[in-house]
């Protein structure tokens, strides 16, 4: 085997598409564009593709880095590259930013050629099934007709999901990561949290902030801070801050005491710097819609009966934001409905935040599934 | 079925006699599950002659990558804790190689497999083999072909012979509906199972009330 690389320098490019796209909740984007990037080549065939789905807070910076940016990794650089479990040197692999994203796809943050402003509150609301109607458009671009696979984790594994159920005959594996067939309750409630700390931002501005030159910083600190108590394990926190101080002694102020508040304060200052609030709360609304077997009176198998595909699920034993339970879900639907289906559930302590680490058995999983599969 | 790329496992090598047996019991384009599927040699085998729809399941993190490899469909669960995710029926064929020995909610597992499957296929090894019972009279455990380890170190946590299994399938209404026995040399065993097969397979089912 050879030894793994970086794909070293990549670029960003950007399609726009004129062809208005109608969207699940009833309007219609007129136009819009899509950042994406790409790794690898597309051999002759056109056999080769996969296409890499983001979750909450990713983008279409998959792998490599920029020249001017040196710095700035791909979210799951880990994976993607020459000699890597998803190797750059058998696949051609495509991330791409989804609507309503915040990193050069059409978003709030874009102007609406209506209004010569930001669409801001008025973006209307994007759902997985739009997501994946839009990377098509994207794929039939790149002359891609079927995908070899498409992986994603978490909200990223959703859209690989429903890549099966939308277009069954463009995807010949999905790899389902760290994900859900939909939310339970608690993630609801998880997601209604974090978007009330944005929405109750004075700086908010009812989502037309951009207007005032403000951003609701403190809304997007409080959800990110409540998204990463819930990425984490109970053990996983244990062993990195347990109830380590910050100043050896308890100095009895709402201050930083305990070094896990430093820490939910770092992540959440940092988040709120990069990431647009509106695109957070429309892109937890994407995750709490998402429901594949609403339309099958709640029957997931009936709901799986269509996709054509191969699936490799993954679930980690310490996700409780993700939980393997929810996994099971889907094989055992998978099952039912007579597809080809792999289930690993990796002992790992990270919890949900395991899919995007390189564990040795998560990564010899991956690599012993996309070795097998055929360009 | 499903398109995927399961043509692109490797063949397997050389069956055990046991494995190869059992498979006359499968008819093609079954749905199978391989309880303990092990690295997938046995579900790739009915996949490649009998054109099965085949699941294992599997608990040990090696196997089920090789298991991947070799195109199989491997579900990664614990055994002990049952078949819950599975609906009454869907299998046509439910088989546990080698395993039974090394579970403890023996009565469990098998109802499991029977309501998960209109039949169900084990295969053991005999702890009343002649040998075995030669080594406990000169005062030693058995150690054999079928039962390769020390007494300290055996993974087995059940020990029963084909008399045993018998009586135990009386107990909870289930039919054996035909035996195979095999030596410690693999040859096939045509009478006196219990006596004559160091490793035994039965095909179940629930006995009709």
């Amino acid at each position: 085997m050879k030894h793994p690389r970086s794909v070293g320098f990549v670029e960003a490019q950007k399609a726009h598409f004129d062809e208005p796209l109608p969207l699940k909740a009833g309007r219609v984007l007129p136009q819009y564009d899509l950042v994406y990037e790409t790794y690898g080549t597309l051999n002759a065939a056109r056999s080769n593709a996969v296409l890499v789905c983001h979750a909450l807070s990713g983008s279409h910076h998959v792998a490599g880095v920029y020249r001017d940016d040196p710095h700035n990794v791909g979210w799951w650089d880990n994976l993607v590259g020459p000699g890597k479990p998803l190797d750059t040197e058998k696949f051609f692999v495509i991330g791409v930013n989804n609507l309503g994203g915040c990193f050069g796809s059409t978003g709030p943050v874009s102007i609406n050629p209506v209004t010569g402003k930001p669409w801001g509150a008025d973006f209307p609301f994007v759902t997985v099934e739009d997501w994946v109607n839009a990377q098509a458009r994207l794929a039939d671009r790149l002359g891609i007709e079927r995908f070899a696979a498409v992986i994603g984790g978490s909200l990223g594994g959703m859209q690989a999901l429903s890549w099966s159920l939308q277009y069954p005959e463009r995807v010949r594996h999905v790899l389902a990561i760290a994900t859900a067939p939909k939310l339970s309750a608690q993630n609801i409630a998880f997601n209604e949290v974090a978007r009330q700390a944005i929405l109750s931002d004075p700086d908010f501005h009812g989502g037309n902030y951009y207007e005032h030159g403000v951003v609701p910083k403190q809304g997007l600190r409080l959800a990110r801070m409540i998204g990463h108590i819930t990425y984490l394990s109970d053990d996983a926190m244990a062993e990195k801050f347990g109830r380590a101080l910050r100043h050896g002694i308890m100095r009895y102020s709402y201050d930083i005491e305990f070094e896990i508040e430093s820490y939910l304060r770092y992540q959440g200052d940092k988040f709120a710097r990069f990431f647009d609030a509106n695109t957070y709360l429309l892109t937890t609304r994407a995750l709490d819609y998402y429901d594949p077997a609403a339309d099958y009176g709640g029957d997931l198998a009936a709901a799986f009966a269509r996709a054509e595909a191969a699936f490799l699920v993954v679930a980690f034993t310490t996700d409780w934001r993700f939980s393997p339970a929810r996994s099971r879900e889907i094989v055992s639907a998978l099952v039912h409905s007579g597809k080809d289906v792999c289930y690993a559930e990796i002992d790992s302590k990270a919890g949900h935040d395991s899919f995007l680490l390189e564990h040795p058995r998560y990564h010899a999983v991956l690599r012993a599934y996309f070795n097998r599969i055929e360009v | 079925m499903a398109t995927s790329d399961r043509e692109t496992g490797h063949r397997a090598p050389t069956l055990r006699p046991d494995l190869l047996a059992l498979t006359e019991w499968i008819a093609p384009s079954e749905r199978v599950l391989d309880l303990g599927c092990g690295d997938g040699v046995l579900l790739r085998h009915l996949i490649d002659t009998k054109g099965v729809v085949g699941y294992g399941i599997e608990n040990d993190p090696a196997r089920i990558v090789a298991c991947i490899e070799r195109g199989i469909n491997v579900i990664q669960s614990d055994l002990d804790e049952g078949l819950a995710d599975l609906q009454d029926g869907h299998f046509d064929h439910v088989i546990m190689s080698q395993a039974l020995q090394a579970m403890r909610n023996t009565q469990g597992i098998l109802r499991e497999m029977l309501r998960v499957g209109h039949e169900a296929i084990v295969s053991f090894p005999n702890f009343a083999f002649w040998k075995h019972r030669k080594s406990i009279l000169e005062g030693h455990m058995p150690v054999s072909e079928s039962l390769p380890h020390q007494w300290f170190n055996t993974p087995n946590v059940r020990f029963f012979t084909v008399a045993d299994f018998t009586t135990l399938c009386g107990l909870l209404d289930i039919e054996v509906r035909e035996w195979r026995g095999f030596d410690d040399q693999g040859r096939p065993v045509q009478e006196d199972l219990n006596f004559l097969a160091a490793l035994a397979i039965a095909r179940i089912g629930r006995a009709a009330s």
